[in-house]
């Protein structure tokens, strides 16, 4: 935009310092992930002797295929797939429901329902472990992937919420009052012709609670002790506690948990931004 | 009564008319009401049994809790150091977090406010540490403050940041800046991608006219880009606060309020009362005490912010 005006070389400069930058930004981001996957390839017997060599002189997969084998950890990982799948899925369809009632509706109560839901973003949820803990005992949900997708699926709707009524607000009023005249009920224009429209928001949701619900770890540890449903999280931190001296093994693990919320984030990032833009616009 | 309802000759088109009205009168309810259960009760119904919880002794392993005890949980909290301890220390932890958050985050979010060739893929990598989840950040720097696996305490000593190359989380001293690393890292992508949002709202034209003008870049960020990401800004960082004053999960992954409680904040105080102690009724005092702390500093920031507008 302001750059045509500049000489040559102050461009170079600029531009130098530009990307100088951002590859300070780059080495301080993946640094940490680069060398827990260094770490998960490092053969156990090289792991001290060549504890801070930039590449082993061997490589081994090893523990990842240990991990796969000798832990718990399939199990961890499609009792977390299988919380965060349910959450992200249940959390954006009640979400998609009141960011479309707050996007086109006028109502009695909708300021109050606003303010309520603003509240739920500050107060500790550590205060909610308690009474959860206590009022989920008796229902038989302490202890149960069912309980956590309840739970986690709570604490996410309010942020999903406010994502999907700022896609919402981006996508004109006029498209489904045609549609109305047309003689479509609401719902049907709302299934019919806003929903497509909204694909890159709902991709966007789904992915910010995947992530969420992925990573939550206070609850799980506190509502859930039985091994067949513990979280990923969980089971790694009790690995941790157990076996501190494993790790390569503890790396792979936590190389493999890594993988779906990066693949997530990485595919929905540019909605994100896009989504926040529109409800900037607004506000 | 409006001309539909006038004209509709015979009951049954009549009483059509009603029921569609009393539809659409409905309909805004019918989408929010499953949030709206939801929300009262997972989320509020909990919130004000936890604060019966604060006046009376609820332990978990013990049968004969149960007990009304009125103040006396908000009295040892008064006179509890631990919890005074905490309390200096997430002020710490969240100032120095916030500070490094926000600053390396506005920054990255005005670099990739151009276009440039490979913007796009070093964007999504930049913004990758939001992805990893929170405990696995927690290991992930807790390992890479080993000297015995990781480099890092090496280049720290190099740089003469550490007098020796050894495990800061370790060191009372220090151990603080462990968790407030990993948060940094852990927390930049969520400002860049807020400001980016937020600078990418700005019309351009406003730039155009400003440099044809003979504005400054330094001009221009002044006068055009801050008090555009003003409202952003503000809201961005009191809802941070509030979050990373209640983000425990790092401190519990990384050194569990340890060495020597040097790391303990309040909301990681709480968790340790509730699940290692299972003593409800006290942890409910101190969250109380936590709640209404970041109550009042969300209504001040919102009352400066109203006075400040006032003026302008």
């Amino acid at each position: 935009m302001a750059y045509y005006a500049k000489s040559k070389g102050q461009r170079v400069v600029d531009w130098s310092v530009h990307y100088g930058l951002l590859a300070c930004y780059l080495f301080f981001a993946l640094f940490p992930l680069f060398w827990l996957f260094k770490v998960a390839v490092t053969p156990t017997k090289l792991l001290y002797s060549e504890g801070i060599r930039m590449w082993p002189s061997e490589m081994t997969w090893t523990n990842f295929t240990q991990v796969m084998t000798d832990t718990d950890f399939p199990q961890f990982f499609i009792n977390s797939a299988i919380v965060s799948g349910s959450t992200a899925f249940i959390s954006t369809l009640i979400a998609a429901a009141a960011g479309y009632s707050f996007s086109r509706f006028h109502y009695r109560g909708k300021a109050v329902i606003i303010v309520l839901m603003l509240i739920t973003q500050m107060f500790p949820l550590v205060m909610l472990i308690a009474p959860i803990f206590r009022i989920l005992t008796p229902l038989g949900l302490t202890d149960s992937l069912l309980g956590l997708v309840v739970v986690y699926t709570a604490f996410n709707v309010p942020f999903a919420t406010f994502l999907m009524q700022s896609f919402f607000d981006g996508i004109p009023k006029d498209l489904e009052e045609a549609a109305m005249i047309d003689g479509n009920t609401r719902f049907g224009a709302l299934v019919k012709i806003i929903f497509p429209l909204t694909l890159p928001g709902i991709a966007a949701t789904l992915g910010f609670v995947f992530t969420a619900a992925w990573s939550e770890l206070l609850f799980a540890l506190m509502l859930v002790s039985s091994p067949d449903a513990v979280t990923f999280p969980v089971g790694l931190l009790t690995f941790v506690s157990k076996f501190s001296v494993d790790f390569g093994q503890m790396m792979a693990a936590g190389f493999l948990a890594l993988i779906p919320a990066a693949i997530f984030f990485f595919l929905i990032q540019r909605y994100l931004v896009q989504g926040l833009t529109a409800g900037a616009v607004k506000g | 009564m409006t001309a539909a309802t006038d004209l509709g000759t015979h009951p049954a088109s009549r009483q059509g008319v009603t029921s569609r009205r009393f539809l659409s009168r409905f309909e805004p309810y019918f989408y929010a009401a499953p949030a709206i259960v939801l929300l009262v009760t997972v989320m509020m119904v909990p919130l004000v049994v936890g604060l019966t919880y604060t006046v009376r002794d609820i332990r978990i392993l013990n049968p004969f809790s149960g007990g009304y005890v009125g103040f006396a949980h908000f009295e040892a909290v008064w006179h509890d150091q631990n919890f005074h301890n905490a309390l200096y220390n997430t002020f710490w932890w969240t100032v120095s977090s916030l500070f490094f958050q926000f600053f390396l985050g506005l920054t990255l979010a005005l670099l990739l406010n151009r276009t440039f060739p490979g913007r796009r893929i070093i964007q999504s990598l930049v913004f990758l540490p939001w992805a990893v989840p929170a405990f696995l950040s927690g290991l992930n720097w807790a390992w890479m403050f080993n000297p015995v696996i990781s480099p890092l305490p090496q280049w720290l000593f190099a740089l003469g940041i550490l007098s020796e190359p050894t495990n800061i989380l370790s060191d009372p001293d220090l151990a603080m800046w462990g968790p407030i690393v990993a948060n940094i890292w852990f927390g930049i992508p969520f400002f860049a991608i807020t400001l980016l949002a937020a600078l990418q709202s700005i019309p351009g034209e406003i730039y155009e006219a400003a440099s044809i003008d003979g504005a400054s870049r330094k001009q221009q960020f002044v006068s055009i880009t801050l008090p555009f990401l003003a409202p952003t800004i503000a809201i961005t960082l009191m809802l941070r606060t509030i979050w990373i004053a209640n983000f425990a999960d790092l401190i519990i992954v990384m050194t569990n309020g340890g060495p020597a409680d040097s790391t303990q904040i309040v909301s990681s105080y709480i968790f340790t009362q509730a699940f290692r102690r299972l003593d409800f009724g006290y942890a409910s005092a101190i969250a109380a005490v936590l709640l209404v702390l970041l109550m009042a500093y969300a209504v001040s920031i919102i009352f400066i912010r109203r006075s400040l507008l006032r003026e302008t």
